[in-house]
């Protein structure tokens, strides 16, 4: 039988069940909103201007990063697989990839994209 | 196929869910409980005998609570988010194996859900899914803490798995598959792969923790500077819901942890009497577990841009070392490289 069936009727479910949950909460509490309690929470404070404030640039770079890298490790998976058939001919040209992305990895650690202050 | 393949399906399907819904909440009793002891405490003991009712008393209080939703929240994505943080996590319970396959009723049952070929990617995908659910909660919130807690898990969560991943890929190149249930065949007779990948295991361990948001590594929750972070605005089941995924996700991950590197089902006389075979994967979830509870307990959290430094200039290079050791040692040995400079 395809496994994929299977983890369809887990997706399935599990987005059932979440639904389910969410529901029985919102059905069950009681319900009696005033102006105040549906204000943004700021420890009991007024809250203070908007929350949708300028982020630091940082969070935004690591995610660029994450990009590059990961495309990385994820051409590495097929690699991993059949490495052995390939012996050392494999083995030369993942290193060759590896030095290539290593440049860059260095570039960015020297340029400072990695610091965090 | 059958009708009784998707009915053997269906049962599964249940049976984890019990066991992943079960585990959550005597998870948080045992978490209670153990950081309790560890701190010189009692813990939660007046519910029931020992407080074992403690968790469904929890629960139905959760579950009665008022259900907020804020007025300047964007009401669709907020009530999304809960959704789609649980889904991922419960999907990727579908690959782990629970045990060897067992005879009942005449049929021989495989005691996992589904044994793909993309085991351990399917795993690093759906845990890249998850960032979603938290990014949505923390920017659908309209709260500062949850914004900011929002997008420190995310970039918490998406450093770490790029040494998470290169880390499992020692164990795939060992056992040349990326099937759970051939990594754990890989690892008869007791050749763990942990005697094998021991940085490799090293690394997976801390990331797992990062990818959970436990402590140390719980900064997007940090309750001193940012209350709860992205899950602050949520009340409710809805608050419950984030505690669910988060739980169920240090059970799967300790599960796959397990299967990669501590042998999975494989133990002694497992064999003979394959019943035993869940018995010996929840010991040694149970280990991960202590230990995950036991960090919280001993760690201080770190600052963040420390946490940043540790991912990026410290896991990531270690990782990409293990990688490269292991593909020279194994092809070595298939050449008989070394022998030739021996002899």
């Amino acid at each position: 039988m395809n496994p994929y069936i299977a983890i369809g009727l887990l997706l399935l479910l599990s987005t059932g069940l979440a639904l389910i949950i969410v529901l029985l909460g919102a059905v069950l509490g009681p319900n009696n909103p005033n102006e105040r309690k549906l204000e943004p929470y700021e420890s009991g404070m007024v809250p203070v201007g908007e929350a949708m404030q300028r982020l630091p640039i940082r969070f935004y770079l690591i995610a660029t990063l994450f990009i590059v890298f990961d495309i990385e490790v994820i051409f590495l998976f097929p690699w991993a697989l059949i490495f052995r058939k390939l012996g050392i001919f494999g083995l030369v040209e993942m290193a060759v990839f590896l030095l290539i992305l290593l440049v860059g990895y260095i570039y960015i650690w020297q340029k400072g994209a990695l610091e965090w202050d | 196929m059958t009708t009784t393949d998707i009915i053997e399906v269906l049962v599964k399907i249940v049976a984890v869910f019990f066991i992943l819904l079960t585990g959550f909440a005597y998870l948080t009793l045992f978490e209670r409980r153990v950081l309790a002891a560890l701190q010189s405490r009692i813990g939660p003991n007046r519910v029931g005998p020992g407080g074992f009712l403690q968790p469904v008393a929890d629960g139905l209080k959760l579950l009665f609570k008022e259900d907020i939703i804020p007025a300047k929240a964007d009401k669709f994505l907020y009530l999304l988010a809960p959704v789609a943080v649980v889904v991922p996590v419960l999907l990727s319970a579908a690959i782990v194996p629970w045990g060897p396959t067992i005879q009942l009723f005449g049929r021989s049952i495989p005691l996992h859900l589904a044994d793909i070929n993309i085991g351990v990617l399917f795993f690093l995908g759906l845990g890249s899914l998850g960032v979603y659910g938290i990014v949505l909660a923390g920017w659908s919130s309209n709260n500062k803490y949850a914004l900011i807690g929002g997008l420190r898990a995310s970039s918490q969560m998406i450093s770490y798995e790029l040494a998470m991943g290169l880390a499992a890929l020692g164990v795939v190149m060992l056992s040349g598959s990326l099937s759970m249930v051939d990594i754990v065949n890989a690892q008869a007779n007791g050749r763990w792969f942990i005697f094998m990948q021991p940085l490799g295991f090293m690394i997976f361990a801390i990331t797992m923790v990062a990818e959970t948001k436990r402590a140390p590594f719980d900064l997007p929750e940090a309750e001193q500077e940012l209350v709860a972070g992205f899950h602050t605005e949520y009340s409710g089941m809805k608050f419950a819901m984030f505690y669910l995924a988060e739980y169920i996700a240090m059970i799967v991950i300790s599960a796959v942890a397990a299967t990669l590197y501590l042998g999975g089902w494989r133990g002694p006389f497992v064999e003979q009497l394959p019943i035993l075979g869940p018995l010996y994967l929840f010991l040694k979830i149970m280990v991960f577990l202590f230990i995950f509870v036991w960090l919280r307990a001993s760690f201080p959290r770190l600052r963040y841009d420390r946490l940043m430094t540790v991912g990026w200039k410290i896991l990531l290079p270690l990782a990409l070392i293990n990688l490269v050791v292991t593909a020279i040692a194994v092809v070595g040995a298939d050449t008989k490289f070394f022998g030739l400079l021996g002899g």
